[in-house]
């Protein structure tokens, strides 16, 4: 299995560290009730067919993806940055990041 | 028909014609009083239990393929008592009791033996963790012996005690472990419940569960709607897709759990090993294949097939344990899907809707606990009530914290 990484192209699956379903993008807000933390910690859709979950590219980039597969066929479909448009392209000239 | 050896002795004198079919095949019903989703193990026993323990026989077991045909057919066949919480060490010590007597009890030969159990450990720290394991154990009424280098040396002297990344400090031997038949667990299962007047229904796959004001009313099957007072859920590996035809979500993430199987050998291993240091695990069936595995491919799937990396490392950890099998040629290997639960615990409860109960989460240890899970979801079914063995298997303990988490890694999906 490999997954196509958005900066580092289509690397093998042992570089990446799965975390689990893309709920964890949906964190609850302060104060939300419990069920809502037990929902986004515990309870999952589970398909069997297309999912989307986050996998860390741990000996790569270091960049979370959110990568689109299929749990029946392991076909991968596609792999994005979970930190979105701009994260891990070279900061623009003039700035520098913090840190 | 009673099976005996001279059965087997006069059948043979006579061609062998006398055979009957170990079950009947019905057509389904309009109503049960009892229908059970599911006929692997778990389900098999429930409803055998449900007919034996309880006077309940107007059940039937609906089952998608042929009776078996899941992870029952395709584990690595260890029975054991070695857990160390309570909640989880007084089930499996329940189980492994009527895995004991379960030849005579089915009149069915699952060739259960108990040929010992040696869980490796390869430092101090282990050591202390496994002997407190072992009191543990000793408490709950099972059987447990630390061992130490020597100890195991006597059990098994083939194993290589000097390598360098896990170098072997001893063991905890577990007498009345072993394994069993696992399909014959499924046969003799399905052949008592049968005998009981339990209908198993097989290619009936079941495609929606009808309730109405929040009790359960039957189903809906690829062989029509049958109706029922009490639906059990017990597919475990499927365990999401029937629920959510309930409206739920479970606290469950199915994951692929790989296994091999070696050419037939000369008896060579005569215990179950288990190097949790290396993930793995190994034993050698009455054939003769070395059955073995390790660990979760680490991700969601429902391929019943896992990847390369993880039979890379499995071989890679058998032959730093035992060198001497790099020989063996591997004959055969596949992917069971499992129901992963946050900590590692299995589930046997009721739900949110009147008469619908569920048995699931079994994670990579289903097998053993195939007459225990049985035994205790017929007393929920038939009494209302958990049996007392199985009464933290609750479903709803991941929102409430009471976590059974054996490994003591937390409870998220990813981590057992």
């Amino acid at each position: 299995m490999r997954i196509p990484c958005p900066l580092c192209g289509l690397r093998d699956r042992r570089e990446f560290y799965y975390y689990g379903s893309d709920d964890y993008l949906h964190r609850p807000g302060e104060g939300a009730a419990p069920e809502a933390w037990d929902a986004y910690l515990h309870l999952r859709d589970n398909p069997a067919g297309v999912t989307r979950d986050l996998w860390y590219h741990e000996t790569g980039c270091t960049s979370w993806l959110v990568v689109t597969r299929n749990t029946v066929t392991h076909e991968i479909l596609g792999a994005e940055l979970v930190a979105g448009e701009g994260q891990g392209k070279p900061a623009p000239k003039g700035r520098r990041k913090a840190s | 028909m009673r099976y005996s050896g001279l059965k087997v002795f006069t059948e043979g004198l006579f061609g062998n014609k006398g055979w009957t079919p170990a079950w009947r095949d019905p057509q389904p019903k309009a109503e049960y009083d009892v229908i059970i989703i599911g006929g692997g193990g778990h389900g098999l026993s429930t409803a055998y239990y449900l007919a034996k323990n309880h006077g309940i026989t107007n059940v039937a077991v609906l089952e998608k393929g042929y009776l078996g045909s899941g992870n029952i057919g395709r584990n690595t066949t260890i029975v054991r008592a070695n857990y160390f919480l309570q909640g989880n060490s007084e089930f499996y010590s329940h189980s492994l009791k009527l895995w004991e007597g379960l030849e005579s009890e089915l009149n069915y030969n699952v060739m259960h033996s108990q040929r010992g159990l040696i869980n490796l450990f390869h430092s101090d720290g282990q050591r202390d963790a496994f002997a407190r394991r072992g009191n543990m154990m000793l408490s709950q009424g099972d059987d447990a012996i630390l061992l130490d280098r020597e100890g195991v040396r006597e059990h098994l002297p083939y194993l290589d005690f000097e390598q360098t990344r896990f170098p072997i400090y001893g063991g905890l031997y577990h007498p009345r472990g072993g394994s069993a038949r696992h399909d014959a667990v499924a046969w003799g299962y399905a052949r008592g419940a049968d005998r009981r007047g339990v209908d198993l229904i097989q290619n009936c796959e079941v495609t929606g569960i009808d309730i109405e004001n929040g009790v359960v009313k039957g189903v809906q099957t690829t062989r029509g709607a049958i109706r029922a007072k009490k639906v059990g859920i017990v597919v475990a590996g499927r365990s999401g897709q029937v629920a959510a035809m309930a409206g739920m979500r479970l606290p469950i993430e199915s994951h692929i759990l790989q296994a091999f199987v070696s050419e037939g050998l000369k008896p060579v291993i005569d215990h179950v090993i288990s190097f949790g240091m290396g993930h793995f695990y190994i034993s050698q069936s009455d054939k003769g294949g070395l059955v073995f595995g390790g660990d979760l491919d680490f991700y969601a799937s429902y391929a019943a097939r896992g990847n390369l990396p993880m039979v890379e490392h499995v071989m890679e950890a058998g032959m730093t344990l035992m060198p001497m099998i790099g020989r063996a040629k591997v004959l055969r290997s596949w992917g069971g899907i499992m129901d992963m639960s946050p900590d590692g615990s299995p589930i046997i409860d009721k739900t949110h809707v009147d008469g619908l109960f569920i048995d699931c989460g079994w994670n990579y240890g289903g097998f053993k606990a195939v007459p225990a899970s049985g035994w205790c979801m017929a007393h929920l079914m038939a009494t209302g009530q958990p049996h007392e063995v199985a009464r933290r298997f609750r479903l709803d303990r991941f929102a409430t914290g009471h976590l059974l988490d054996e490994e003591g890694t937390g409870s998220q999906h990813n981590l057992h």
